[in-house]
């Protein structure tokens, strides 16, 4: 990312300390101090390396392997080649399912984003009270699995507060989540309301960037709040608001716990989302390799996204300053 | 102007004379905030109620036929028969296990992750070695792999390990690192002025002293903030909880909760047990922000690439 180049370029030479004898004494110190560093930061890193290599790397590198095999965990993997993806390519479900996980998406991230926009501003422009703050990230601390519970009694058909409501302003009982055309907004809006304020307040640490004179200065101009927010929130916050989406994108694609606790994949297939249709291929049919390559599709299409989401907001580009 | 509305705590919005904008802001904020509180009211009025209760009286803001039961059921202290006699599944579920289990395995993957990335964050901050910036690099490039991608062969790893079905199968691959974790606390180690490293080292501190007397403690702000999320993190997990424990020696509060769920009667449900559990397994998380609110609220921006 674009914090990586903020990195200070290696300053210390990394010759051994052979042949430091006719050098002077410091110069002597100071290499020795960097071999010194050198067996040291060995030392700090190796457990993070161990790590890193052993629950990062190697399963990345084993998932891509093992989406090319027939697996199911009893029997040793057995190299089939292109069939999971030709399978892949061939099966309606998948299709399906990819298309509810990109419904899911755009509904979940496109409320998400107005709102958590709409929270931080108000946040920054009507008071700056860390307890309100505090007060809108509480849902972020409940589990998927709380919040999915707490909404499904909310939104249950029969006894729910939501459509008690519904009902005594006279329309007519909605079943949330036992409607297909219901179930994937419903989810979608949960998570919004589990996520949101978290969103909201890293838009908010963008927006505490933005100097306030450019607002005192606009407001002497005479301009509205309407047009400080498009004519200096929104070009400033620009780049953050690039990175918060990716992220949360990215995030959104993998919405799996959500869907396992309020309709575990259905009413007929119209949540069962990417993450749910692979973990149903693994766990369910012990199609390891199958349920690998869909897991390869859906990075391929994340890393596309991104890579997409990148170029179009040029997110590594800030306007300020 | 300028000079009246900025304080030293920073940007303050203008205190203007009352306008219908200001007021319609304030109604939408007022609504957010219903909007996120009142679900938690909610439940709580739920897990209070009776079933047969809620049944009879299920629009009434107060508890109907108020009663502890729910969380009695919930922690498993009724007997079957009187569970099922009050709405319950009446399967046995021990959700002080669950409980502890959490503890021990957010405990663990906190405690050992965060220690094992400060070291390494460490070594990239602070430390002089060979192919320091590459290897932090290939660190990096762990943030881009999504979670969901490396489950599946984790499972498969963990299988071969025998530890399914144990706490140390849950904590494992969260246990050594996270590129964010790493990341985040180099962040902070960089800024630490170099000075007063060189004062400790000419006062003879060797570099793992400064380590643990200095550094550590001037990153404790991050370090807690980070702690916390961590927490809430691994507490939360669910899918990865789900994949690898079978048994109640090794289920967590999240997976025991979709159990509970599960196991309720498709037929009228038991809410009033089922929000009492959720309530449970949430206060927790509640209480843990509760201590640290202030800081956590203030420094998340930081945390703005998780």
């Amino acid at each position: 990312m674009t914090i990586a180049s903020s990195s200070p370029p290696s300053r210390l030479p990394l010759g051994g300390a052979e042949g430091a004898g006719t050098k002077s004494r410091t110069r002597r110190a100071r290499s020795r101090e960097s071999q010194g560093d050198g067996r040291l930061a060995a030392v700090f890193i190796a457990p993070a390396m161990l790590g890193f290599l052993v629950f990062l790397l190697w399963p990345t590198l084993r998932g891509i392997y093992l989406s090319f095999t027939r697996f199911n965990l009893l029997t040793p993997a057995q190299w089939v080649g292109l069939d999971n993806y030709v399978r892949m390519v061939h099966d309606p479900i998948f299709w399906d399912s990819l298309k509810v996980t990109v419904e899911y998406v755009v509904i979940n991230i496109g409320v998400q984003t107005v709102a958590a926009l709409a929270i931080a501003v108000l946040l920054q422009r009507l008071t700056q009270s860390a307890m309100l703050r505090g007060i809108v990230l509480t849902p972020y601390l409940m589990s998927n699995v709380v919040a999915g519970l707490v909404w499904l009694w909310i939104l249950d058909t029969q006894l729910g507060i939501g459509n008690e409501i519904i009902s005594a302003v006279g329309f007519d009982r909605i079943p949330f989540l036992n409607d297909e055309t219901w179930a994937i907004p419903t989810i979608a809006l949960i998570n919004v309301w589990r996520h949101v304020g978290y969103t909201a307040l890293l838009l908010f640490a963008g927006l505490q960037a933005i100097p306030n004179d450019v607002y005192e200065a606009a407001r002497v101009d005479g301009a509205s709040e309407w047009r400080m927010f498009w004519r200096i929130t929104m070009p400033l916050l620009r780049p953050v608001l690039a990175v918060v989406l990716i992220m949360t994108v990215i995030g959104s694609f993998q919405v799996f716990d959500t869907v396992a606790v309020t309709t575990a994949g259905g009413p007929a297939n119209a949540t069962n989302v990417l993450q749910y249709y692979i973990y149903g291929s693994a766990f369910g049919r012990f199609q390891f390799g199958y349920a690998s390559a869909m897991s390869v599709a859906l990075l391929v299409v994340l890393s596309a996204i991104t890579v997409l989401q990148y170029r179009l907001t040029r997110a590594g580009q800030t306007d300020l300053g | 102007m300028a000079a009246v509305t900025t304080t030293t705590t920073g940007i303050r919005p203008v205190r203007r004379r009352f306008s219908v904008g200001r007021a319609a802001a304030w109604t939408v904020m007022g609504l957010i905030v219903l909007i996120t509180a009142l679900p938690f009211y909610w439940i709580l009025r739920t897990a209070l109620s009776s079933n047969a209760g809620l049944n009879a009286d299920p629009a009434n803001p107060l508890p109907v036929g108020l009663t502890t039961s729910g969380f009695e059921r919930a922690l498993g202290l009724q007997s079957a028969k009187e569970a099922i006699a009050q709405g319950g599944a009446g399967g046995g579920l021990d959700f002080w296990r669950y409980l502890l289990n959490s503890v021990i395995v957010s405990t663990l993957i906190t405690g050992c992750q965060i220690f094992f990335s400060a070291m390494a964050a460490y070594a990239f901050a602070r430390l002089r070695w060979r192919g320091r910036d590459k290897v932090f690099g290939l660190f990096l490039a762990g943030l881009m792999v999504p979670t969901i991608f490396t489950l599946l062969p984790n499972f498969v790893l963990i299988k071969q390990l025998h530890l399914v079905d144990s706490l140390l199968g849950i904590a494992l691959p969260s246990l050594f690192m996270t590129p964010f974790a790493v990341f985040f606390l180099r962040q902070f180690f960089m800024n630490i002025p170099g000075e007063i490293e060189e004062a400790a080292l000419l006062d003879g501190a060797g570099k793992i002293k400064i380590f643990f007397r200095v550094v550590l403690p001037m990153a404790s702000t991050p370090i807690i903030t980070l702690s916390v999320l961590t927490y809430i993190t691994s507490w939360n997990d669910y899918f990865w909880p789900l994949m690898v424990s079978y048994s109640d020696s090794s289920r967590v509060l999240t997976v025991a909760l979709a159990i509970f769920r599960a196991q309720t009667p498709a037929t009228g449900v038991d809410w009033s047990g089922l929000t009492a559990a959720t309530l449970i397994a949430a206060l927790p998380m509640l209480v843990l922000f509760a201590c640290f609110a202030r800081r956590i609220v203030s420094s998340i921006g930081f945390t703005g690439i998780k």
